[in-house]
């Protein structure tokens, strides 16, 4: 069972009781779930968590909900795989990737979603609200669904199509707010204020956070009950980041895996930068941006974990890098090219991250590296499709295909030995 | 009466104006000040506005038109 004890203000520490509520009261620090770690100690095994569930919920013990009261649709334990030809490209032996591609609305988020969503019904909320651009109205939707709770979900009204109809398609009330993402903000901001609403990332944020945990959970067990030498990871926010180290270190508290010096180091698109600029300033002050790049999951201008990130980044002897957009389009091709694994936006900017880190000597060439892949690329194809070749057009006949074999591709393959 | 929590961001070039100050003046609103951080390069200050709701409304239009960045606290309201 959870042994979640207490909410705790990161700056002062202040102690509240487990509640629907993210900020301190005396500070307006952020607050953080806190778990009796003591009660675990003997009790959580190795063997107990490989004879769970085949998900996320495998962790319940180390999540602030039971697991017989979780709304699960199945997330989490996805695959970790070797991946030796983009390894081979970027020249690393021991390169893994996270693919999280494969939860049930293609996206992390379904990790957070799940926790805040049983957290919500536990709290007898009947409401469940987001204000996103894709990824978490997807899975905000699908959650509500089948946790039988409402759904509102608000999204700027000028996002794209696919991402439209992936929320659209479970039945929240869809709400195109007319401005920009700022207005859309501001609005829900309100709406806080106003409804008895459980916002997944406002009023249950500390719990919502705390899924993304399950990631670094499962890697160090999928990597045969150890921590990785380093962890490439993409940054919005950076409350991921924070969190995937956050569970490799429960693992290491409670005696699972052996203490190791693991390496976390945050990948963002260049457009919308400001944990990675205030690591090249050597800095600690995040100057907030106006995102402007593709990789629209990852386009949060002012993050509010951005310190917390530079904090894990710097104890860990980590870095950040920010590659362009052009750089995100050839990472997302990268991966599909040589490990079949289409991602989003996010994964463009953490293959191609990983690829500058290798050139700039600030990941090892032999270290167990995890890159993970947050997202599915069916969601974003319109960043991608202008890069890629178009179909051989042909006529039904050998002769139509192959002239234009040939012209696409110079000379025509060996025919079979007759 | 309402109150607001929110975090002003400032650039560089507004670090020496009396913002605050002038908003308090302004506008019939209370400001509390929880917490803050300020450098040569840039500052954060997080606070309580106490007022009618649609004066603070207007006060926080003011200081938006003044170039600070006005967000909620601790909130990625908008995520991926």
């Amino acid at each position: 069972m959870s042994v979640a004890k207490k909410l705790r203000c990161r700056e002062c520490g202040r102690e509240y009781e487990l509640e629907p509520s993210n900020v301190c009261e005396f500070c307006f620090g952020p607050l953080e779930v806190v778990y009796d770690y003591a009660a675990l100690a003997g009790h959580v095994t190795r063997e107990s968590i490989e004879a769970g569930p085949p998900t996320m919920w495998r962790y319940a013990d180390l999540l602030p909900v039971d697991a017989e009261n979780a709304v699960d649709i199945g997330t989490g334990y996805t695959p970790l795989l070797r991946a030796p030809n983009l390894g081979r490209e970027l020249g690393l032996s021991r390169l893994y990737i996270k693919n999280d591609c494969v939860n049930p609305t293609w996206s992390f988020k379904d990790r957070v979603v799940s926790v805040a969503s049983s957290v919500a019904r536990d709290f007898e909320f009947d409401t469940l609200a987001c204000a996103s651009t894709g990824n978490l109205a997807n899975s905000v939707a699908a959650h509500a669904a089948r946790a039988g709770m409402q759904a509102r979900v608000f999204i700027p009204a000028d996002l794209e199509r696919g991402k439209i109809i992936g929320s659209a398609v479970y039945a929240p009330t869809l709400v195109a707010v007319n401005g920009s993402y700022d207005d859309v903000n501001r609005l829900c901001s309100e709406l806080g204020d106003k409804y008895p609403w459980a916002f997944v990332n406002i009023n249950v944020r500390p719990y919502y956070a705390e899924g993304s945990k399950t990631l670094g959970h499962e890697v160090c067990e999928q990597l045969g009950w150890r921590a990785p030498d380093h962890c490439i990871v993409p940054m919005a926010s950076g409350s991921l980041f924070t969190k995937i180290y956050k569970g490799i270190k429960e693992l290491a508290w409670l005696g699972l895996i052996d203490w190791h010096p693991t390496r976390m180091s945050g990948a963002q698109a260049l457009g919308c930068s400001p944990i990675a600029e205030a690591y090249d300033r050597d800095s600690w002050n995040i100057r907030p941006q106006k995102p402007n790049t593709i990789a629209k999951s990852l386009a949060i201008g002012n993050p509010a974990d951005g310190y917390y990130a530079l904090k894990t980044m710097r104890s860990t002897n980590g870095s950040a890098i920010s590659v362009t957009d052009e750089e995100v389009v050839e990472g997302i091709q990268l991966l599909a090219e040589t490990e079949g694994i289409f991602a989003e936006t996010a994964g463009g900017v953490v293959v191609s991250g990983l690829r500058r880190l290798v050139r700039e000597g600030r990941v090892e060439p032999d270290e167990v590296v995890v890159a993970f892949i947050t997202g599915a690329g069916l969601k974003t194809q319109e960043a991608v499709a202008p890069a890629l070749k178009p179909a051989l057009a042909v006529e039904a006949n050998i002769e139509s295909f192959e002239q234009a074999l040939e012209e696409r591709e110079g000379v025509l393959p060996l025919t079979k030995a007759v | 009466m309402a109150t607001v929590r929110t975090k002003f961001t400032f650039v560089e070039q507004l670090i020496k104006e009396p913002i605050i100050w002038k908003l308090a003046k302004d506008f019939e609103v209370v400001t509390n000040i929880r917490r803050a951080d300020v450098t040569d390069e840039r500052g954060w200050v997080i606070l309580e506005l106490e007022g009618d709701q649609d004066e603070i409304g207007r006060s926080l239009d003011w200081v938006r038109e003044q170039g600070v960045r006005v967000d909620p606290v601790y909130e990625d309201v908008v995520e991926g």
